[in-house]
Order: structure tokens, then C-alpha cells, then sequence
């Protein structure tokens, strides 16, 4: 189990104020929270600032943290010294278990075993309804178009016998329902935690999100395509192929067609009651003048049409 | 029956164009009604229909609901904090898909 130095993952002294350990922490907070952040790994850099502060925060628990000593480093390998503890008393019931599931093995060894599971035991002949659990699954534009079926992998947070708390690797095979669209969820009933006592189990929200596309970007049901043309196809009317996730289609290019001009294939966006458009954005290509034969034939353009791109501009 | 590979849990789809109600958007995210209504006046979240005995809400209200009260907590900020930050989050969200749209323009995908 590898050491993990709390002071040094919010960049406050030891002898810190609470203050200032609440002030380090929103500033991280805000850095690398992943609904707001930007950051590529702010989930994993979140969870640690999370830790670091659950523990800092809480006075009972950094003064049991600070009896560790100071020549402890990050990374070093770790194991609590016997009766460490001792002496100290958690309340700690300021927290869920949500939270702490994804918190560290150090965390979970130092502070985790504290929490002897009260609440799932609860009183003989009790019932009650599992909780509810909520997980994150990317699919592709594709999967929308025909529906598919996903193996994912959820971390589920599980309460032993003593009183640990422990996570279970878990694999379903969930249908992803053809017209799904990015901001849904899919609800699976009485996948989510055990009841107690019997009791119900809760349900597993599955939210989803696409991943991005090579050629298409999603808003909402519509799709979006850009879709390269040369000059007489623009200028002279085209038929040409564009694919699209539901096949290859034949599509016209309406003559004087101008760069960035939308075409419209209406209800070839993502299925549902109210299917969506796909769009294809008309992108003007010049051939490159990179041989004799295309530099005389630009030459001959330059002397046969009389066409001034920058007509607009006032004269210049 | 047995669960071979071939027998994929189906699940029910929750997005704009399903309904619930306002106790069962309370169950979904495990909030008390009166956080959920506080988030409603605060304009978080809108009800469908104006009737304000039987609020209705699109199923999508679960995922608002629940980053709003993950906001909250992680960055330790209030309820009118969370929802500016939902709106201003929005509004980027908006601006991204158009960003990547034109940005395809100049970086051809092909």
C-alpha cells in the first residue's frame, strides 16, 4: 500500500489552518472537478484532492493522520503501525459511501474500517429498497442508428462482513436501444444495490454519452458532416455519395452551390419518434496547382473569367 | 432462463421525450422534494407544464438534478452558485459543438 502525503496533494503546510485547507481545496476543487473541468485526467486528480480534504477537514482525522510522523513521502510503501489509531474516535458520519468507494487503499485501510455497516444491518425484519446507482457509457453514433449491445464494466462500492468497504468489478451486457441520443439515460430496473432484508433493489442509471466521430458531430438528434466538393460540382451541380451512419446516399449538389452552403437529408439524423436531419456542409476543395498542366489551367481562369473575390471590399 | 451472452439486459430509455413526475425525479436522485422544488425556483430546472400541483419533469431532469447537488457539495458552493455554473456550462456546451463543426473546416477529416 503506497503512502499518500495530504498536505502535499493540496499544497498546504502542515500546520495549516483549516482555513486554508478549505481554501486549497475549493481552489483544486474548481480545477479539477470533471463537471467543470477541462483537464484530461481530472477525474483521477479530483478523487485524490476529495481524499486529501476528507481526511484534512475533519479534525479527528488529521490528528490521527498527523501521529503517521512527518518522514512519510507519497508513494512510499505503507502499513499502519499497530494501534496507530488508538485512542481516537471517528464520528465520521459526515459522508457517504459513494464517496468513499472511490477513495484510496491507503484511505480505506487508515479511516474505512470504521464504519461498521450499521445501516445495512439494520433492525431484525427491517425492509428497505437498495440504492440507487448511477454510471457513465459511451457508445457510437452507429450504435444509435441500429441499436447494439455494450459489455461495460462498473466499480461497484460493496460493504464486508467487518465492515469494509470494498469494490467488486462487475460485467453486464446492456442493449443500447437504437435512437439513443447523448443527455439520455437508461434506466435498468433492480440493477442497482441489494435490498435489505429482502427488500427491492434499486435500480442502475446508465448515462450516456457518444464518443467522438472521425466525420460527424451530434447536436442533440441532428448530425453534422462537412463534405469535401471540387469547384464544378459546386459551381456546375453534382450528384455525389455522402456517408451517412444509416448507409451510403446519393446526394445532389444543387449548381452555384457555394462554399460552407448547408444541404439538409431530413429525418437521416438520429432516430426516434422525431428522427433528426443530417446536415452535410458543402466544403469548397481547390485542386492543387502543383504541375504545369493545373498552373496553365488556373492561368486560363485568370484570363477568361472576370471574377474579383474581394469585389466587396470597397475598392481596395 | 440463463444468462448467456446473447441475452442483454434491456433497460428503459430517459431522455427529453419521457415524463415523471416530481417524486419520482426525488427517487431517481435520492434528494428530498424540497431540495428539488429550491432547484426549480432557482430556475435549474424547468417543469413541463405550468400546472403546479402536478409538476412534470423530462427525464433528463435526473442527470440536472444530480450534477447540480454534486456541484454543490464538491465545490462547496450554493444553490444560486450551481446554477450559474449549470448555465454557464450550457452555454459552453453550445459553443463547443459549433467550435468543433467549424474547426472541421479547416482540418479536413479526410
Amino acid at each position: 500500500m503506497e503512502f499518500r502525503d495530504y498536505y502535499e496533494v493540496l499544497g498546504v503546510d502542515r500546520d495549516a489552518t483549516e482555513n486554508d485547507i478549505r481554501k486549497a481545496y475549493r481552489k483544486l476543487a474548481r480545477k479539477y472537478h470533471p463537471d467543470v473541468s477541462d483537464e484530461s485526467d481530472a477525474e483521477e486528480k479530483f478523487k485524490k484532492v476529495g481524499e486529501a480534504y476528507e481526511v484534512l477537514k475533519d479534525p479527528e482525522k488529521r490528528t490521527a493522520y498527523n501521529q503517521l510522523g512527518e518522514s512519510w513521502k507519497t508513494g512510499q510503501d505503507f502499513q499502519p503501525p499497530p494501534g496507530w489509531d488508538a485512542g481516537f474516535e471517528f464520528s465520521g458520519a459526515d459522508f457517504s459511501r459513494a464517496n468513499e468507494a472511490g477513495f484510496s487503499d491507503f484511505f480505506e485501510n487508515l479511516f474505512g474500517r470504521h464504519y461498521q455497516g450499521g445501516e445495512r444491518a439494520g433492525p431484525a425484519g427491517f425492509r428497505g429498497r437498495g440504492e440507487d446507482h448511477h454510471a457513465k457509457i459511451l457508445v457510437d453514433v452507429e450504435d444509435s442508428y441500429v441499436g447494439a449491445s455494450r459489455s461495460i464494466s462498473l466499480r461497484v462500492p460493496e460493504l464486508t462482513q467487518d465492515g469494509h468497504l470494498t469494490a467488486r468489478e462487475r460485467t453486464l451486457n446492456v442493449r443500447i436501444p437504437k435512437g439513443i441520443r447523448p443527455g439520455q439515460s437508461i434506466r435498468l430496473g433492480g440493477q442497482g444495490g441489494a435490498g435489505i432484508g429482502g427488500g427491492e433493489s434499486g435500480d442502475l442509471y446508465l448515462e450516456v454519452e457518444f464518443k467522438p466521430h472521425r466525420l460527424y458531430e451530434i447536436d442533440a438528434a441532428d448530425i453534422h458532416m462537412r463534405l469535401p466538393v471540387a469547384p464544378w460540382e459546386a459551381a456546375l451541380g453534382a450528384t455525389v455519395k455522402v456517408p451517412t451512419p444509416s448507409g451510403t446516399v446519393e446526394l445532389k449538389v444543387p449548381a452555384n452551390s457555394r462554399n460552407g452552403s448547408k444541404l439538409r437529408l431530413k429525418g437521416r439524423g438520429l432516430p426516434g419518434k422525431i428522427p433528426g436531419d443530417f446536415y452535410v456542409d458543402l466544403q469548397v476543395a481547390l485542386p492543387p496547382a502543383n504541375n504545369k498542366k493545373a498552373k496553365d489551367f488556373y492561368a486560363e481562369m485568370a484570363r477568361e473569367l472576370e471574377f474579383d473575390p474581394r469585389a466587396n471590399l470597397g475598392g481596395v | 432462463m440463463t444468462m448467456g451472452k446473447n441475452s442483454a439486459l434491456s433497460g428503459e430509455t430517459l431522455g427529453e421525450e419521457e415524463e415523471i413526475s416530481l417524486d419520482q425525479l426525488c427517487q431517481a436522485c435520492a434528494q428530498q422534494t424540497e431540495i428539488v422544488v429550491a432547484m426549480v425556483e432557482e430556475g435549474i430546472l424547468k417543469p413541463l407544464a405550468a400546472d403546479a400541483t402536478h409538476w412534470r419533469f423530462t427525464a433528463t431532469s435526473i442527470r440536472r438534478v444530480r450534477t447540480a447537488v454534486r456541484l454543490q457539495r464538491d465545490l462547496e458552493i450554493n444553490l444560486a452558485g450551481a446554477a450559474l455554473a449549470l448555465q454557464l456550462m450550457d452555454r459552453i456546451e453550445r459553443l463547443r459543438t459549433k467550435l468543433r463543426r467549424l474547426e472541421r473546416r479547416d482540418h479536413p477529416g479526410f
